[in-house]
């Protein structure tokens, strides 16, 4: 998962937003949070977990709109497979509950093993493909999976004109 | 317990969270806040099954068959772990939207409204979401500040929204959602039979006890047995028919919060978007489905920032902990502004929390060793 900074100097150079990545040092030296874009949930299919593929506009002149389709629909693939009723499923319910669900003290569920897997996969797109064009992927676990957060970070040094609406969106929280 | 800028004893994420729950073992265990009925199930449980190991056991392991409380003995434990189980676990509740998704969602909002005339109310926040060819209503909470997803309500004893909302049961001391149904049915559905088991033998007890030595004589050797009837025919009805209901919702793949709202009743066409039409396909949803992960990280440790050093950050830092029972207009939890999350163990990780415990969630950063804030990248 997204790892904390290891110092205290570290932790000083972080924007407000709490996530941060050793490779992304030189960006948050260099940048501040210009925006954060939220991508839903798509429902069309039910309750299961699946997000909207539609290419945001915040992102028209950061991203190209195929890395950024291929990662939502791979976060989706992935879901999909964590939620998968089928043959492995009926056969994790039924030795559960056999052993009153204390099989769950030796090993992981199918759906952990996938988030962990999901982690990793979302940290290993920052850091090729998001970080070097300012931009970060929250997972989407520590939002309760209800949207994908993609912070925008801008150059601080190029930031007379996006300060004003940086400062209005971070604040604008309440 | 506050939070220092350098924390020597770690605040964890349950102490800063926003609902009406009550947490227990360092955020392992979580619950409503009234817990008197809860207690008064464990005691009739408890107590019923103790005069029964006590009174009838002996006898009918020695004239029928020990495999009687041994059986007896396997259904209580089975019992008390489910009971345990739906009572401990989180529910399935949602976490509140950060400031930022807030307003993002309040943007939204404001411009698929367009203008709205001075003096007019505005209109109801709702998505229309279309699932399987039915049209469903997403609600907006206002205490949440989310569209609710399909199926999720929002709990006014323990004010959170909770996933698959299905009701809140005060004999179980919790929500009953997404996330410990299956657990919730599974304790009605043992408790009825080891209420129906208690009670037969019970009878064949006094029964073949009487062949020996009269009616009265077998009441006075064993007084128990009286409250043990009185107890199970008053529970038999009531929880035989809580499980029968219950087989009945999970075959349709409804919420008991469904069924009440009659949303899936037939009127208006509107017919369940959720159900598979097949009650075999149906029930191994509900019962063999995925066991789906907190998404509460409870145990996630809490740490002050120094003030950001980047202009435009916002003012609010970590030192402005939200007070737990705030509504609507409160600032949101400050998991915002934590910047590191402890790292996630492997398997699960949580030994106390209920009696079989719940699997931790792996992606969240829960560590089992309390003192430790973990920062290692997975």
């Amino acid at each position: 998962m997204l790892s904390g900074p290891r110092t205290a100097t570290d932790r000083a150079n972080l924007p407000y937003c709490h996530e941060s990545f050793h490779n992304l040092q030189e960006l948050r030296h260099s940048a501040s949070l210009a925006n954060k874009v939220f991508i839903q949930r798509d429902y069309s299919e039910g309750t299961v977990c699946k997000f909207h593929t539609k290419f945001p506009s915040e992102l028209d002149s950061r991203i190209e709109r195929t890395l950024f389709e291929d990662t939502v629909k791979t976060l989706n693939n992935f879901y999909a497979e964590a939620e998968k009723i089928g043959g492995q499923s009926y056969l994790e319910g039924c030795l559960a509950c056999a052993t009153a669900y204390l099989i769950f003290l030796c090993i992981e569920t199918r759906y952990e093993k996938v988030l962990k897997k999901i982690s990793r996969y979302i940290q290993e797109q920052n850091e090729k493909i998001y970080a070097p064009r300012g931009l970060l992927i929250t997972d989407p676990v520590e939002r309760g999976m209800r949207v994908i957060e993609i912070s925008v970070y801008e150059d601080r040094g190029s930031s007379g004109s996006t300060s004003g609406s940086s400062s209005t969106t971070s604040s604008s929280g309440q | 317990m506050s939070a220092v800028m350098i924390s020597r004893k770690a605040t964890r994420k349950w102490e800063k969270l926003p609902g009406k729950n009550t947490f227990c073992c360092d955020g392992r265990i979580m619950m409503a806040r009234q817990k008197g009925v809860f207690y008064l199930t464990l005691f009739l449980i408890i107590g019923t099954c103790s005069l029964f190991f006590a009174f009838e056991c002996p006898y009918l392991a020695v004239h029928l068959s020990p495999a009687i409380p041994v059986f007896a003995v396997l259904l209580f434990l089975f019992v008390m772990s489910m009971l345990l189980r739906t009572s401990f676990s989180d529910p399935g509740v949602l976490p509140r939207a950060l400031p930022e998704e807030a307003s993002f969602i309040e943007m939204e909002i404001e411009a698929a409204n367009g203008n709205v005339p001075a003096g007019q109310r505005p209109p109801p926040r709702i998505k229309n979401v279309q699932i399987n060819n039915q049209i469903v209503k997403l609600k907006y909470c206002y205490t949440c500040k989310i569209f609710r997803p399909p199926r999720a309500s929002h709990c006014s004893i323990c004010d959170n929204c909770v996933d698959r909302f299905d009701h809140h049961c005060p004999w179980v001391g919790n929500c009953v959602g997404k996330r410990n149904y299956r657990y919730f049915y599974l304790f009605t559905l043992s408790l009825s039979l080891l209420t129906i088991y208690i009670f037969t033998f019970d009878i064949v007890h006094v029964v073949l006890r009487s062949v020996d030595s009269g009616f009265v004589s077998t009441i006075k050797e064993t007084p128990g047995t009286v409250l043990e009837v009185l107890v199970c025919f008053f529970t038999l009805w009531s929880v035989v028919g809580l499980t029968g209901f219950h087989t009945y919702l999970i075959s349709l793949n409804q919420t008991t919060n469904e069924d009440i709202k009659g949303s899936w009743s037939g009127k208006n066409r509107v017919q369940n978007p959720y159900s598979h039409k097949n009650i075999i396909k149906n029930c191994c949803e509900v019962l063999c489905g995925p066991t789906y992960p907190s998404v509460l990280d409870r145990r996630g440790v809490l740490v002050d920032i120094p003030n950001p050093s980047t202009p435009g950050a916002p003012s609010t830092v970590n030192s402005n902990p939200v007070p737990q029972t705030t509504k609507t207009t409160a600032p949101l939890i400050p998991n915002e502004h934590t910047p590191e999350e402890a790292k996630p163990s492997i398997g699960a990780t949580s030994p106390k929390e209920e009696k079989p415990s719940t699997p931790r969630d792996a992606s969240l950063k829960s560590p089992s060793n309390p003192a430790v804030i973990k920062e290692s990248a997975h």
